[in-house]
């Protein structure tokens, strides 16, 4: 897993809430045995047209807004399946972060495997933050990671909180199950005493 | 004596192998249960860092979203990329030594459903799959939940996840159902009340004599919902029910290992005193039969209601989002329910594809027809549950009244098989995602219950089982 540390890059506001996994990418694009090159389906129902062109409405295909890497949302973004699709989608599409003011709990669990960070702040700063990212292409952003901050466009700062374990492993580009591995023993002596209880959980 | 605990916190308590920094767990893992669409990048991300799987015992794989559901299935898959992930499923069981169900045995059907049917799915144990309606276990008091495709990687890999602790949620329901109310209903009428984000970051368990009264099936059916009330997992205490309905099963312990689970099963109810972080106390009474009429599980309404409007909405988020689903959904505001025609009615899923399903929808559709203008699919969950309704003659009912009997899977759960919708069709169907697209692309889902399924096959548009 890429590390991350800091980005500084546009955001592109998409003012919708309840933004379900089907629609970051619809069920017809997840038969796929491999984890890259999502990012072309990504929202794919309301990114293009019913002929297959661009949609110029959808804030993605706008000019000032192709190379953002950061997606300001409204609340309970990633709702709906387990799919990691999801976020392997929005990363393949070049986004690194996203904010909004809540997160269904398995996507947000999914985007720390994979590098991309989920950022939850309250609505009213939400707001704030939607507003910047509306005056397009001269309004950068900064995401820090390591301080947990954000600078807007203008230079205020915006802390945010992360678990300290994801912050961690972010940051330094751990792959979580070697972590675990390590721990082969204590999860031995853990299903000894399991086997010992409930034998009938083991064949 | 120890602080009085909840069921969740017993489960999670027995399940801890390590507390970890910042508040995680290492939580044990006892069952995984695998299907095509989000176990291929597992494998081979275990395959590329050369790691073997940690219990090949403790996973069971069948295919189901992918799978054609008509008679000739087996020379049918209709895409390159289904066929491909179908065979990777195949290929990666037996090189890394996992129990499969093939597409073409009798046990196969949606993981779900096949679960407690094998009685892999015990009480007391954690239950994950790549699949958020994995939910749907916790009707057997076990801690089931859906995971991401990396996290299956590290169940794979290490038999374990670093989890934090969810919240404990109440929802409380006593007293016996109305006429024509299911157990469908009730878990819909839920999610209106508490919102698809009501349970975010909590476990929800279901308390009173209402869910105690409720079937198995019906039981799964509501913890199956749970995932759309936005909770980690749903949980309902094992009782004689549970025990009954697990005895015998392929899987389940046989003999004196079965008693002695039984005895450790009692074990598992909240104690009395237990702390909830937040309780939710439901009138039975109000709950009528339940109809979707949005995009989002929480667009619900009684079926005697009518389509709302944005004009009072004040958030203008939310006030898009209603004017949004107006619009995909074809619908104008203070359009009766009851007025709108369907072009399909889907029976099935994991939320409903089970053998009383099938029964409940038997008992409508007995001696009636089908409207001509209606296409009417019905699926059972599992081979089994097929074997079953054909054993008590339910396929000649359903099949005298114009309904397509076909072979299990998600179907038209989900837009990945050949079983979907056109754009713009209308269809009530007994699914659990009403979301755009859900049904392929631009088409129109309406959540009902089986019996509501049914009647909307009848007629030819949504209607109140209490007046059919
Ligand atoms: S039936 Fe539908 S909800 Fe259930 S596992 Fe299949 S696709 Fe998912």
């Amino acid at each position: 897993m890429d590390k991350f540390t800091s980005i500084r890059a546009v955001a592109a506001p998409l003012p919708m809430i309840n933004v379900d996994t089907d629609m970051i990418i619809p069920q017809e694009h997840l038969k796929t045995i491999a984890r890259s090159g999502l990012g072309k389906y990504a929202f794919s129902n309301i990114r293009y047209n019913d002929d297959g062109s661009e949609n110029a409405d959808f804030i993605l295909n706008q000019p000032a807004y192709r190379s953002a890497e950061i997606l300001i949302a409204g609340e309970n973004f990633g709702c709906g399946s387990s799919r990691e699709h999801a976020p392997w989608a929005l990363m393949d599409l070049g986004l690194k972060c996203v904010i909004a003011p809540s997160f269904a709990d398995i996507f947000y669990g999914n985007c720390f495997k994979n590098g991309l960070l989920p950022i939850k702040l309250p609505q009213p700063i939400i707001d704030e933050l939607m507003k910047d990212a509306e005056r397009g292409a001269n309004a950068i952003f900064t995401v820090d990671l390591e301080n947990l901050e954000i600078t807007r466009p203008d230079g205020d700062v915006i802390k945010f909180e992360i678990d300290g374990f994801r912050q961690h492993c972010l940051i330094n580009g751990l792959d979580d199950i070697g972590l675990t591995i390590e721990k082969d023993e204590k999860i031995s002596i853990f299903e000894d005493q399991q086997k010992a209880q409930q034998p009938w959980l083991y064949k | 004596m120890s602080n009085p605990r909840t069921l969740y916190d017993k489960i999670w308590d027995a399940h801890v192998v390590e507390e970890q920094q910042s508040g995680n767990s290492l939580i044990y893992i006892d069952r995984h249960i695998i299907h095509e669409v989000t176990s291929p990048q597992a494998f081979e991300g275990l395959r590329v860092a050369g790691r073997p799987l940690r219990r090949p015992d403790a996973i069971l794989a069948v295919p189901d979203h992918n799978v054609p559901t008509t008679a000739d299935r087996a020379t049918r898959v209709d895409s390159i990329e289904s066929k491909t992930q179908l065979d990777a499923l195949e290929r990666n069981c037996a090189e890394f030594g996992v129990e499969y169900i093939p597409m073409m045995d009798a046990r196969q059907g949606i993981v779900h459903i096949i679960g407690p049917e094998q009685g892999f799915t015990l009480p007391g144990t954690t239950i994950v799959c790549g699949d958020s309606h994995t939910s749907t276990h916790g009707a057997f008091g076990a801690l089931a939940f859906g995971i991401g495709t990396s996290e299956v990687e590290h169940v794979m890999a290490t038999q374990t996840l670093i989890l934090k602790r969810s919240k404990n949620l109440r929802i409380d329901l006593s007293g016996d159902l109305g006429l024509g109310v299911t157990a469908k209903d009730v878990a819909l009428a839920i999610i209106g009340t508490i919102g698809t984000a009501g349970g975010t970051g909590s476990v929800i368990e279901f308390t009173g004599s209402t869910f105690r009264d409720l079937s198995m099936e019906g039981r799964m059916t509501v913890c199956n919902m749970a995932i759309e009330a936005g909770a980690r997992a749903g949980l309902i205490e094992p009782d004689e029910k549970t025990y009954e309905y697990v005895k015998g099963k392929p899987k389940a312990p046989k003999g004196a290992a079965f008693e002695m689970a039984v005895n450790y099963w009692n074990s598992l109810k909240s104690d009395e005193g237990a702390k909830y972080d937040k309780e939710i106390f439901i009138d039975v009474a109000d709950i009528v039969p339940q109809v979707t009429w949005g995009t989002s599980p929480e667009d619900v309404l009684p079926i005697t209601g009518v389509v709302p409007g944005a004009d009072n909405i004040s958030d203008p988020e939310q006030k898009a989002s209603i004017e949004r689903a107006l619009h995909y959904m074809g619908l104008k505001p203070g359009e009766k329910l009851t007025d709108l025609k369907v072009d399909k009615v889907f029976i099935g899923s994991c939320t409903n594809g089970r053998i009383e399903d099938m029964r409940a929808v038997a008992e409508v559709v007995k001696g009636r027809k089908v409207a001509d203008t209606v296409d009417a699919l019905i699926v059972p969950g599992s081979g089994l549950v097929r074997l079953q309704a054909e054993e008590e003659g339910l396929d000649k009912i359903f099949i005298e009244a114009g309904f397509d009997w076909r072979e299990p899977g998600c179907s038209m759960c989900l837009g990945m098989n050949a079983d979907r919708l056109k754009p713009g069709e209308r269809c009530a169907s007994t699914s659990n995602r009403n979301f755009e697209g859900r049904q392929g692309p631009s088409s129109r889902t309406h959540l009902v219950s089986p019996a509501m399924a049914a009647a909307a096959a009848i007629t030819g548009q949504l209607t109140d089982i209490r007046e059919l």
